[in-house]
C-alpha cells in the first residue's frame, strides 16, 4: 500500500463527507420554496417555551384548539418543548422550527431579533411589553420561618443560609439577583458600591449554586439545605401547595422585581410556515379573559383586572420596580452584571 | 498486497471507514474548531486563562485523574471477582456494572445527591463523622467514579478471561510466590487493557456534565467544572467563548488517549522484544 494512495482515499471520504452535508442541506431550502397559499384542514404549530411553564401551557392549549376550532373550523395541535429560557433560545438559533416562543426573559428574545429571526420591534407587538402574565421574585421559607426572615436585609445576615441558583446559567436567578439589586440601590439611595458589598455579603451566604431554577427548588425542598429560596412566585406558590404541603411558607419581601416573561412570534418561521396568523392569535388570546384565567390557576400574575380581582387572596400585594427602572432594559442589565467578568463574576473573585 | 480477506478489499473498506469516521467524528470536531477559530488569538487565549477557567480546569482534570484511578483500582478487582469465581447472583453483578452506560446522567446526579446529601443515608452519616460529599469536590469525584466505572471493567474482563490459568500452575509449581505471579505473569497481560479503561474513564470523565452539576454545588473557583463554564458561555450566546473551552478539552482529551496509546504500543513492542 503506497502512501499516495492512502491520501486519495482520505480525501475522497472527506470529500464524500462534505458532499453528504451539502445535499442534506440544499434539500432542506427546496422544501422551504414552496409556500402555501391555501388554508389546510390542519395545522401544527411548536410553541418553545422555558422550564415552569409545562402545567400552564397544556392546559392553555387545549382551551385554544377549542377556540380556534370553533372560530375557524381548522384544527390545529400545539406541539410544547420545555427546558431552560437560554437553552431553548440557542435551540431555536440553531435551527429548531417554533412559530412561537414563550421564554423567561426579554433577553433571551433579543437574541433572537439579533439572528434575525424576529422582526425589530417586538416587545410593542403585544400589549404589556409583550407579556401576558408577570411574576415577582419571592422568599420560600421553611415551616414557621424559624430564622424570622421577613425582608432582604435579613437574607444577607451572617449565618443564614440561602439557595438562589447560577445567574450565569439560569435565567431565574438573574431574576433572583436583580430583586435584591434593586433594593439594594433604594435602600441605599442609589449607591452602587453598597449596592454591590449587599450583593456580596449575599452569595457569602450561598452554599450552593444550582444550575437552574428546579435545581435550585429541589436543593432546597428535597435536600433541606438553606434556609430560604430565592424564587419566582409561581414555583414558590407549586412548592406550598403541591409539593411540600404544610412544610414552606411564602415570605413577601417589602419591595421586588416585576418579572415580565415575554412572547413573540418567530417572524422567519411563521412566515416559512404559513402560520403568522394562528401565531398572533395564539399569543393574543393568552390576554383574553380565559387565557387570563389559566395564566392566574397556574400561579401567574394576570394583567386582566377582573381576573386579577378574583385572584386577590393568591396574589398579595407588593411593591414592585422594573428592571428599565433598575438597569436600563435586559441588554444593559447582562452587560453590566452577568457577562464575563461583569459584577457577579467580580463578586467571586479571589482576593 | 494479496492478502485472503473474507470482505471484499481493502481499498474498500478503508474507504468506508474513512467516511464513516469522518462524518461522525472529525466533522462536527472541525466544525467546533471552525467556530473557535472566529476569535483573535489574543482573545482566545484570554478565554482560556481567565482565573475561573483555570480554577475549572483544576477541578476537571483533578477529579477525574482521582476518579479514574479508583476505577482502576475497584475496576480491576471487579473483573476479577466476575471472571475468577462462581458464585450465585454472578450474573446480576455483571449487569450491573452496565447500568452507568444506561442511566441518563442526570438520573445519576439526582440519585447520588440524594444519597450523598447531608440529610441522605449515606451522607447523614458521613457528616457525622465531619465528612461533607455533596456539593464539594469529593462528591464530584464520587459522581465521576459512577458513570467511569464500566470502562476499566468491561476492558479487563475479556483479557482476564484470556489469561491461562495453567501458566501461573506452571509458575507456581516452579516455587514462584503468589505477588511474583501476580507481578510477572498476570499484570504484564492485563496493564495495556486496563490503561485503556482507565483512560476512556478519564476522557468520560473529564467532558461529564448532566450527573455533576446536580452534586457538585458549582461554587465558582471551588467546584465549578470546566463542561459547567462551557454552558454558562452558551447561556450568554457567546459561542465562540463556549467552543474555545470546548476545544482545549478536547486537545487535551484528545492527547492523554494518543498518549496511552504509545505506552500500549511500547510495552508491547517489549514484551515481543523479550
Amino acid at each position: 500500500m503506497k502512501k499516495s494512495h492512502k491520501w486519495v482515499h482520505v480525501l475522497l471520504a472527506s470529500s464524500l463527507a462534505l458532499g453528504v452535508a451539502g445535499c442534506s442541506s440544499a434539500g432542506e431550502s427546496k422544501e422551504t420554496a414552496q409556500t402555501k397559499t391555501v388554508q389546510p384542514k390542519a395545522v401544527q404549530l411548536l410553541n418553545v417555551s422555558y422550564d415552569p411553564t409545562r402545567e400552564l401551557y397544556q392546559d392553555y392549549n387545549k382551551e385554544f384548539a377549542a377556540y380556534w376550532k370553533q372560530k375557524t373550523g381548522q384544527d390545529v395541535t400545539i406541539k410544547q418543548s420545555h427546558g431552560g429560557s437560554g437553552k431553548q433560545a440557542r435551540s431555536v438559533i440553531d435551527g429548531l422550527e417554533a412559530d412561537v416562543v414563550t421564554l423567561a426573559l426579554g433577553y433571551d428574545i433579543d437574541a433572537l431579533e439579533a439572528k434575525g429571526l424576529i422582526k425589530p420591534g417586538w416587545q410593542k407587538e403585544f400589549a404589556h411589553n409583550s407579556a401576558p402574565s408577570t411574576s415577582t421574585i419571592v422568599f420560600l421559607v421553611r415551616k414557621g420561618n424559624p430564622k424570622q426572615i421577613k425582608d432582604w436585609n435579613d437574607v444577607v445576615k451572617p449565618g443564614i443560609s440561602v439557595i438562589t441558583p447560577n445567574p450565569k446559567t439560569s435565567g431565574g436567578a438573574r431574576w433572583n439577583y436583580l430583586a435584591a439589586w434593586g433594593y439594594a440601590l433604594k435602600k441605599n439611595n442609589n449607591d452602587e458600591a453598597k449596592a454591590k458589598e449587599f450583593l456580596a455579603q449575599l452569595f457569602k451566604n450561598v452554599p450552593v449554586l444550582d444550575s437552574g431554577a428546579r435545581g435550585a427548588t429541589t436543593t432546597f425542598v428535597e435536600r433541606g439545605i438553606g434556609d430560604v429560596l430565592l424564587t419566582w412566585e409561581n414555583d414558590a406558590l407549586l412548592a406550598v401547595n403541591k409539593l411540600g404541603k404544610g412544610n414552606f411558607e411564602i415570605v413577601y419581601p417589602s419591595v421586588s422585581i416585576l418579572a415580565e416573561p415575554p412572547v413573540a412570534i418567530v417572524d422567519k418561521v411563521a412566515d416559512k410556515h404559513g402560520t403568522q396568523e394562528i401565531s398572533k392569535a395564539y399569543l393574543e388570546y393568552l390576554y383574553s379573559p380565559k387565557g387570563q384565567e389559566i395564566e392566574a390557576r397556574n400561579y401567574y400574575r394576570p394583567q386582566d383586572k377582573t381576573v386579577a380581582e378574583k385572584y386577590r387572596q393568591q396574589f398579595p400585594a407588593i411593591k414592585m420596580f422594573t428592571i428599565d427602572e433598575i438597569a436600563g432594559g435586559w441588554k444593559k442589565a447582562q452587560a453590566k452584571h452577568f457577562s464575563d467578568g461583569a459584577l457577579f463574576d467580580q463578586i467571586y473573585k479571589p482576593h | 498486497m494479496k492478502k485472503y480477506s473474507v470482505i471484499p478489499g481493502f481499498s474498500l473498506t478503508l474507504g468506508c471507514t474513512l467516511l464513516y469516521v469522518s462524518l461522525i467524528v472529525v466533522l462536527p470536531l472541525s466544525l467546533l474548531f471552525y467556530k473557535a477559530a472566529s476569535l483573535k488569538w489574543s482573545d482566545f487565549w484570554k478565554i482560556i486563562t481567565d482565573e475561573r477557567v483555570l480554577a475549572s480546569y483544576r477541578v476537571s482534570f483533578g477529579t477525574s485523574l482521582i476518579a479514574a484511578c479508583l476505577n482502576a483500582g475497584f475496576g480491576l478487582l471487579l473483573a476479577w471477582v466476575l471472571v475468577r469465581y462462581r458464585f450465585p447472583g454472578r450474573k446480576l453483578i455483571d449487569a450491573l456494572v452496565d447500568l452507568p452506560f444506561a442511566l441518563p446522567t442526570a438520573v445519576a446526579g439526582i440519585a447520588l445527591t440524594t444519597l450523598y446529601a447531608g440529610n441522605g443515608w449515606i451522607g447523614h452519616g458521613l457528616e457525622k463523622l465531619g465528612i461533607k460529599v455533596a456539593f464539594t469536590p469529593l462528591g464530584i469525584i464520587v459522581a465521576l467514579t459512577f458513570i467511569g466505572l464500566p470502562f476499566v471493567v468491561r476492558t479487563v474482563q475479556p483479557v482476564l478471561e484470556e489469561v491461562e490459568i495453567h501458566v501461573e500452575e506452571a509458575a507456581a509449581s516452579l516455587g514462584a510466590t503468589s505477588w511474583q505471579i501476580f507481578h510477572r505473569v498476570i499484570a504484564p497481560q492485563i496493564v495495556p487493557a486496563l490503561l485503556t479503561g482507565v483512560a476512556l474513564a478519564f476522557a468520560r470523565a473529564l467532558g461529564e456534565y448532566g450527573s455533576v452539576v446536580f452534586i457538585s454545588g458549582n461554587m465558582p473557583m471551588k467546584t465549578e467544572i470546566t463542561p459547567l463554564l462551557i454552558m454558562s458561555k452558551l447561556e450568554q450566546f457567546d459561542y465562540a467563548g463556549a467552543t474555545a473551552l470546548a476545544a482545549v478539552l478536547l486537545v487535551a482529551s484528545f492527547c492523554i488517549l494518543l498518549a496511552v496509546n504509545v505506552i500500549q504500543w511500547r510495552l508491547s513492542r517489549y514484551r515481543m522484544a523479550r
